[in-house]
């Protein structure tokens, strides 16, 4: 395979997911904005934050309005993240590795490119955003759906799946990262309503507020939650989950080609560091540090991926 | 032409009249009277959304909004009999053989020069000769490995070569997918009717190259088509070509000269590739060894191919052979390489260049269709018969200003062909080309090729750039 075409399969998930995961920060601020009356403000920032688009927004809005960061995160082409960029870099890379991809595939991307320009098209109204916000993550199902149904299982589906992987670990820690302190147990305020709403945000944000419930019947608690989202490998977006993706995948690749990288060494510490870890150890030693460490790590990791992997030219030979 | 009154009576490859159907089509006639117009109707529009879907599309250079179009598909096929087609296949193989003969003649000994066939100063002061291809053989002794010859129709044996499309001739996937399309929407035909099929071209495309490689070469050469990217008008065919042949689609930077030879950079290292079919123009192949700012070659590349380690399909310089100027000498260049009469005619040119063409050119601009010798897309032409006045006197001021830049023809009556619409039959002016294959192996071509159709009444128009459609081509079996 090309290095381009890895590059561009790669590329092309991590948008995917990062338009997904978009939908869902917007999702869990208009929620809270909705069932909370006070501090929407704030709230709406900490998703702006958390879709690492703070410095963007503040250069075009002086305020936190849910109508302007729903703007800004979904539809605003001059935002890199926005949705709508995300979703069109998507297609860009799907149509340079266009050989690469089942015609399935493809369709898929095509079709979610252009339902989404369509829905995108004007300003969201309150009344449609929950339909639009579903959409876009049916959408992003769709295409993960037809990749799983016919994709063949070669060095494109390994590809493919770290770039999804190493995404959704960035976000599940950058959300971590801005709501670390609502997690910490010495803000005890424990039963308090104060914590019991931030805590809904941040499972809200990895659509995870039904399977921690199930998980953990009763016992909320905001160790629990931080174990949950870090070191819970039956939860597809925890931090465990993801590192042991990485290392299947990246597994898989080095068995098919037959030469071991430096990339699979991070992949491996990185996974070494959660699966050795309980979470007092974890708030003990910090956990904003372990978190930062965590983000420092994954993007040492993929731009290794795509140095191991000659993505790109610049590699001398 | 805007006005339909002054039109001449054109030649319709379907309806003699209103109540005789020209034999190639009764069977088609007799099953489309047999349809329900809404029906129709409703099966276009499914076409159109196939097309977006699949992302069967061409950019458009200058167009920043609505930068991806579709080419419209018109349902009506075009139909060729196989005695129309076997005749039309016979004069492009002779006019490729030549053509490939001339290529071969023009870079190294010169013969049809120093026998005065065709003036010197045409290929010393053109552009399109590339002093870099002098005394240079290609892998295989094949220049055009791919070619896609534009001919019109006037009359029931009247066809003329328009163009001989010798450089990156495109159009070859709408051929291919215009054919998957008609299947799928009308099956029942194709059992009804026996259409010689389009769709070995890939594989052949694959073969026809590989058995071009290098010498240098294994038995299973790697094949890989080289694309400008994704912003091309023309991506779409690239990639789908690529995928159809199960070869890699590279761009410049994937590429570099490694050990002599031309390699791709892979997730494991470097491959070597054998035979690389471009989708890039002669002037960006190599900014070592022609445009300097190009940035969609690869530097170096024309060592590798003087050194006959790769073969680049189509070889450098066979623009030469496909000059509009070059293309007023090709019954002389068929009858010097063949020793053959031509059996495709050409149509009359009159080269600007000359004085008496100029002054008889100035003198009926109205009725004449102008082209730039070095333009394409149909960008830069004047139709005489549909400009008006005022486009007329801009017109002459540019040929009277350079009129080496310029061959005139006259307007041609081309044959039309209906297409559905407005739930009914239309007659419009089409044009066809042809795609061949050469390769030391032989040269074929697939029956049919690419119908390209002006969808605006009386136009002559057909390029898509310009708002043509395209139709299956159906060359029928005996």
């Amino acid at each position: 395979m090309l290095g381009k075409t890895a590059g561009g399969l790669y590329w092309m998930f991590r948008f995917l997911e990062r338009s997904e995961n978009t939908a869902r920060l917007v999702e869990a601020g208009f929620r809270i904005a909705l069932t909370r009356s006070t501090d929407g403000e704030s709230e709406w920032k900490s998703v702006v934050t958390t879709a690492g688009a703070r410095a963007g927004y503040s250069a075009k809005y002086e305020t936190y309005e849910g109508s302007s960061v729903v703007d800004y995160l979904l539809r605003d082409p001059a935002n890199p993240s926005s949705v709508i960029s995300v979703i069109e870099n998507a297609r860009t890379n799907a149509r340079m590795v266009r050989t690469a991809l089942t015609t399935e595939v493809w369709e898929a991307v095509n079709e979610t490119w252009m339902t989404l320009k369509d829905a995108l098209k004007r300003p969201v109204r309150e009344t449609e955003l929950p339909a639009i916000l579903g959409i876009i993550r049916r959408q992003s199902a769709l295409v993960r759906g037809a990749l799983h149904g016919t994709m063949l299982r070669t060095d494109i589906n390994d590809f493919a799946q770290i770039g999804t992987a190493l995404e959704r670990a960035d976000n599940t820690a950058r959300i971590i990262d801005v709501k670390y302190y609502t997690l910490l147990p010495s803000a005890s305020f424990v039963g308090s309503s104060l914590d019991n709403v931030q805590w809904e945000t941040v499972l809200r944000s990895v659509s995870a507020h039904r399977a921690f419930r199930w998980l953990n019947e009763g016992d909320v608690s905001s160790s629990t939650i931080a174990e949950f989202l870090i070191l819970d490998a039956r939860f597809p977006r925890s931090l465990a989950f993801c590192s042991k993706h990485l290392v299947a995948n990246l597994g898989y690749l080095a068995k098919d080609y037959g030469q071991r990288h430096t990339c699979h060494d991070l992949a491996d510490s990185l996974r070494a560091k959660l699966k050795k870890r309980d979470i007092h150890s974890i708030f003990d030693s910090g956990l904003h540090q372990f978190i930062s460490d965590f983000i420092n790590d994954i993007n040492a990791l993929g731009a290794q991926i795509e140095n191991d992997y000659r993505f790109t030219g610049q590699d001398g030979l | 032409m805007a006005m339909m009154g002054k039109t001449p009576p054109h030649f319709d490859e379907m309806l003699i009249s209103d109540d005789q159907v020209r034999s190639p089509y009764t069977k088609y006639e007799k099953w489309f009277a047999g349809e329900d117009a809404g029906r129709l109707t409703k099966k276009s529009k499914e076409a159109e959304a196939f097309f977006r879907r699949t992302g069967i599309t061409f950019n458009v250079y200058g167009q920043s909004e609505a930068q991806e179009r579709l080419i419209p598909f018109d349902l009506v096929p075009r139909v060729l009999s196989s005695r129309e087609w076997s005749r039309l296949s016979k004069g492009i193989e002779q006019r490729v053989r030549a053509i490939n003969a001339f290529l071969q003649d023009i870079y190294n000994r010169q013969e049809i020069l120093r026998a005065g066939r065709i003036p010197v100063e045409l290929i010393a002061q053109n552009e399109a000769f590339l002093p870099q291809m002098i005394g240079m053989t290609p892998p295989g002794g094949v220049y055009t490995h791919i070619v896609g010859t534009d001919i019109v129709r006037t009359g029931e044996d009247d066809f003329f070569v328009l163009e001989d499309n010798a450089r990156t001739p495109s159009g070859v996937s709408y051929m291919l997918e215009n054919r998957e399309t008609m299947l799928q929407m009308f099956p029942e035909l194709f059992s009804q009717i026996k259409v010689q099929p389009v769709s070995d071209y890939p594989k052949n495309l694959r073969r026809s190259l590989s058995a071009s490689a290098p010498q240098s070469a294994g038995k299973k050469p790697t094949v890989a088509v080289l694309t400008p990217g994704i912003h091309n008008s023309a991506y779409f065919e690239h990639s789908f070509l690529a995928d159809q042949m199960g070869v890699e689609l590279v761009e410049g930077h994937d590429l570099r000269v490694l050990d002599g030879h031309i390699a791709m950079r892979t997730t494991q290292g470097y491959q070597n590739i054998d035979v690389l079919y471009r989708r890039v123009d002669d002037d960006y192949l190599d900014p070592l060894n022609f445009n300097p700012q190009s940035m969609l070659g690869v530097p170096g590349i024309m060592d590798v191919y003087r050194a006959g380690n790769i073969t680049i399909a189509n070889a450098p310089g066979t623009g030469i052979a496909d000059d509009k100027a070059i293309y007023s000498y090709m019954p002389d260049i068929i009858e010097f390489y063949t020793g053959e009469k031509a059996i495709l005619k050409n149509v009359q040119t009159w080269r600007c260049s000359e004085p008496d063409a100029l002054k008889y050119v100035l003198e009926n601009l109205s009725e004449l269709v102008v082209k730039e010798v070095h333009g394409s897309g149909g960008y830069g032409m004047l139709v005489g018969p549909a400009a008006n006045k005022k486009e007329l006197a801009a017109f002459e001021r540019k040929l009277r200003a350079k009129p080496g830049n310029y061959i005139a023809q006259p307007t041609l009556s081309l044959s039309t062909v209906p297409i559905f619409t407005k739930k009914q039959l239309a007659p419009r002016h089409v044009d066809l080309r042809p795609f061949v294959l050469v390769s030391p192996e032989g040269i074929k071509i697939t029956p049919g090729g690419l119908t390209r159709v002006a969808l605006k009444a009386g136009s002559l128009v057909v390029n898509s750039s310009q708002g043509g459609g395209t139709k299956d081509t159906w060359v029928l079996e005996d």
